[in-house]
């Protein structure tokens, strides 16, 4: 096992998903040498989403073959301070990716823009329902960028990644039957929206029923065959239903190994090291400057990168590890309230309704794709009046009918027994029966709810693991059995036989075991003021300023939405700073 | 803390066993219910084609016995033994899974609110050697046989004691965390393709109707009819039912 040193590169990127390619891509059309590093190994829809051995629900849902390695590195939890954090030590609520493509190779593909008022939430709610309306507790804030900044990035995410979907304004002309509370885009989707099945047609109805205004999902699964900006090439999606968890065999979920890799593969000025675990982001002796990445590879060597610009882009939670272990930034300490990095760890917050039908009504939930469906947005951010609720946030509610297989588990109808004869009959009567919709509400940020790193638990490489603090709090309690309410309202007037409502208790602890959404973010968030983020409104580091952070890690505070879709417009947007601003003048892209 | 401690009350053990239950993915509906003691047939014997590469006599005989009960066969559909849940299992425990590599396994295992997920250091192939030896000792403590030889409303006694966290297999295995465990891999070895030894002429997908490796919906997806997608299960083989 040696110690070595590559020759300097311009950029040394760390963790090879969504927002480690936007910015290869990005930085390779700015001239610079480009390093990417991934801890995981090579992947791509050759051999790993390779037909059929791909429908496979064993090998990818349940032994979870594309996620993170958990017997190398995993998180500790724990609920609060005074508890000891143990090790998530297999998979239950998120499952982080791993490899070539990170959790983009295999993720759904829901692809959602984020609301202009929650890119501004403190100010917003401030404005519209007075300072003391938001607890002393939550710590939102504003991400200090505005969506008319971000909405070229937006529009060019959805064409690198083919999205389909149906828009409602376009250059403040209401155009189509979309979302009607979806802010002004600039162009409509590269793609028509998808077929919906047959649960999220019969969801649309009773939506509509109710007086709801039900819209497509903006899905990054094609509706048609589709050639991107990078010239990557993507088939239509047939609803083949083993998507989330999976890597595509149709070549029609957007991911960075079909929509943004075939344009890097053969450029001689970038390289991709798969099997690189990067340890730290080294710093000179001021501690304000990068002068690369240390890492240890496949073979166990330590290997010094040096490189004049360093993204870190390991995925959410992890973005904030590795400041953290770089000792970039002050961590936070949820006592004083000082220090940012680790501050305002966030999650997402979801309700389930399940309503069974008649044995002769056939739901076929076999038959999905992971971004289709249809979804109601009247509850989601403030398109409702949260003043005489008294909370803050919300939902937006869907039949997102990803593909469900018996394997991974057959939801029953409340008081079904879970083995012998009687549940293989609720079982064969339930499978086929059954429409599943979600209200995947917001988790806010709080005081107490934040990342630091454990005492106790070690990586495979002897590193501190990551250790959440966290757990549910009464205000996102409250939003989701409110907006759950609401949608229970169309589950009833689809007419099921019985309905199964899956919301939080009051006082519910945050529950490791059973899948929640891989939505988590903050711990290195954007913002204005150095005191309450650790990066600028470029995801440039405040403290280190060849240092950018890309990722759900930059969010203040938890979305209804999926994130990806503002990642990689946040990706976008601080990248086109580096090229512009920051390689002309390299240096903080805004004073401390 | 208690450094590499395990659980070591009735209490932390209950928390332990109750801690896997939701892991049963999809089981949300509760997985409480009372399961319908049945006067069923005797296990059928294992079939002479599969050689254990794990598991011992003693032990295939109870795992048969075993998965029986958990998913009986009847007019519904095959039992887990017809559809090869033991071989399913058996062949498990010779991947990396068995050896619990796909999981953290770095001590101190310390017991945390069940919430928090599992915190045992057994793996699965040490979670079946001990169980079964367990069962089997407490089995034979009250009634003096093997759990094989009991019939099926005996058994089925012993699943619902185990379910509910109430035999005492020993500090290190929750009698809630064993069953819960050994109810899941069966559950997978009956649903997973049948490359991988269980669901046997995909029995478990003819009975609640998955079709399986199609992979292709395109021209069903929009029906909006009601009415069911009508080919049969095929397997990633390309075999068909
Ligand atoms: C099953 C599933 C379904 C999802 N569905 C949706 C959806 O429908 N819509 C949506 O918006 N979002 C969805 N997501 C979330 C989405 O996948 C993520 O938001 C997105 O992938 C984030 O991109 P990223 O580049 O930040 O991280 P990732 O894609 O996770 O990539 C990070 C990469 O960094 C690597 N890495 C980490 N640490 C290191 C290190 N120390 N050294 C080197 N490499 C490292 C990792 O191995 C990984 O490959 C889903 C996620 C999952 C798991
Ligand atoms: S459902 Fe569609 S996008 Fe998803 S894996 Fe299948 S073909 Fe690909």
């Amino acid at each position: 096992m040696a110690e070595t040193r590559r020759p300097e590169v311009d950029v040394a990127i760390v963790g090879f998903g969504w927002c480690g390619a936007i910015m290869a891509k990005e930085m390779r059309e700015a001239g610079l040498r480009v390093v990417a590093l991934e801890r995981g190994a090579m992947r791509d829809t050759w051999p790993d989403g390779a037909y059929p051995k791909t429908l496979d629900e064993l090998t990818y849902n349940v032994r979870h073959r594309l996620f993170q390695d958990l017997s190398q590195s995993t998180v500790t939890i724990r609920h609060n301070e005074g508890q000891q954090a143990v090790p998530y030590r297999r998979f239950g609520a998120f499952l982080p990716g791993q490899g070539v493509g990170g959790a983009g190779l295999h993720w759904s593909g829901c692809h959602w823009r984020v609301l202009p008022e929650e890119l501004r939430l403190r100010s917003h709610y401030e404005e519209r329902y007075g300072r003391g309306f938001i607890p002393d507790e939550m710590t939102i804030q504003d991400f200090g960028v505005t969506y008319a900044e971000l909405e070229p990035h937006f529009d060019f995410a959805e064409k690198v990644f083919g999205t389909s979907g149906t828009a409602y304004r376009v250059k403040g002309q209401v155009v189509g039957e979309g979302n009607p509370f979806e802010a002004d885009r600039s162009s409509p989707f590269p793609l028509p929206a998808q077929k919906n099945t047959y649960s999220a047609e019969l969801f649309r109805r009773a939506a509509l029923e109710v007086g709801f205004h039900p819209f497509s999902i903006p899905s990054a699964n094609t509706s048609a065959p589709y050639t991107n900006p990078y010239d990557c090439q993507m088939g239509p999606c047939n609803f083949c239903g083993f998507c989330s968890g999976y890597a595509c065999y149709m070549y029609s979920k957007a991911s960075p190994n079909v929509n943004i890799l075939p344009a890097l593969r053969d450029d001689p000025e970038f390289e991709l090291r798969p099997g690189c675990e990067v340890l730290r982001v080294d710093l000179d002796s001021t501690g304000r400057q990068a002068t690369g990445v240390t890492y240890a590879d496949a073979e166990g060597n330590t290997v010094t990168q040096p490189a004049r610009l360093v993204i870190v882009a390991t995925f959410a939670y992890n973005n904030a590890r590795l400041l953290l272990l770089s000792r970039i930034g002050q961590p936070y300490d949820p006592r004083s309230g000082e220090g940012t990095v680790g501050r305002n760890f966030n999650y997402q917050n979801m309700a389930t309704i399940k309503a069974f039908f008649d044995t002769d009504k056939y739901v076929d939930p076999f038959i999905g794709a992971g971004g289709n469906g249809v979804a109601f947005d009247d509850f989601n951010g403030d398109h409702f009046d949260h003043g005489p609720l008294g909370f803050v946030g919300g939902s937006p509610c869907w039949v997102n009918q990803a593909g469900n297989k018996p394997a991974s588990g057959i939801a029953l109808p409340a008081g079904s027994p879970g083995w012998g004869a009687a549940w293989k009959k609720a079982a064969r009567d339930a499978y086929r029966h059954t429409v599943s919709m979600d209200a995947h509400g917001t988790n806010l940020s709080y005081r107490d709810c934040y990342l630091s790193l454990d005492p106790t638990y070690r990586d495979a490489w002897g590193q501190p693991l990551l250790r959440m603090t966290f757990d549910w709090h009464d205000n996102d309690i409250r939003m989701s059995r409110y907006v759950t309410a609401q949608m229970e309202k169309v589950a009833r007037a689809m007419a099921p036989k019985s309905i199964n409502v899956l919301v939080k208790q009051p006082g519910a602890h945050f529950d490791a075991r059973s899948y929640q959404t891989t939505h988590m973010g903050g711990g290195a968030v954007m913002g204005t003021d150095p005191r309450t983020s650790v990066l600028n409104r470029y995801l440039q580091s405040w403290d280190v300023h060849n240092v950018f952070v890309p990722g759900s890690s930059a969010f203040p505070q938890g979305l209804g939405y999926n994130p990806t879709g503002t990642v990689a417009a946040l990706t976008y947007w601080s990248a086109r700073a580096i090229r512009g601003e920051y390689l002309r003048n390299p240096g903080p892209l805004v004073p401390r | 803390m208690s450094n590499g401690s395990l659980p070591s009350d009735r209490r932390g053990l209950m928390k332990l066993g109750a801690a896997l239950l939701p892991a049963l993915a999809g089981l949300e509906a509760g997985h409480a219910g009372i399961g319908r003691a049945e006067a069923g047939t005797p296990p059928a014997a294992a079939p002479a084609a599969y050689a254990p590469g794990y598991f011992t006599a003693t032990e295939w005989r109870f795992l048969h016995a075993f998965c029986d009960r958990l998913i009986p066969a009847d007019e519904t559909g095959p039992g887990a033994v017809e559809a090869g849940v033991p071989e399913f299992i058996d062949r498990q425990l010779a991947t990396p899974w068995g050896f619990g590599k796909l999981w953290y396994m770095e001590g101190p295992f310390v017991d945390g609110p069940p919430e928090l997920g599992v915190q045992s250091p057994l793996t699965p192939r040490d979670l079946y050697r001990q169980g079964i030896a367990a069962v089997e000792a407490s089995v034979r403590r009250a009634q003096g046989r093997a759990f094989a030889e009991l019939d099926a409303a005996a058994r089925d006694a012993v699943l619902h004691a185990l379910d509910k966290g109430e035999t005492d297999l020993g500090p290190a295995l929750p009698s809630a965390y064993f069953f819960a465990s050994v109810l899941q891999d069966t559950l997978h070895g009956y649903f997973a393709d049948p490359v991988h030894g269980g669901n046997r002429g995909m029995g478990g997908w003819k009975m609640v109707g998955f079709p399986g490796a199609r992979g292709d919906f395109w021209d069903w997806v929009d029906r909006h009819d009601g009415r069911p997608y009508p080919l049969p299960p095929m397997s990633i083989t390309g075999r068909r039912a």
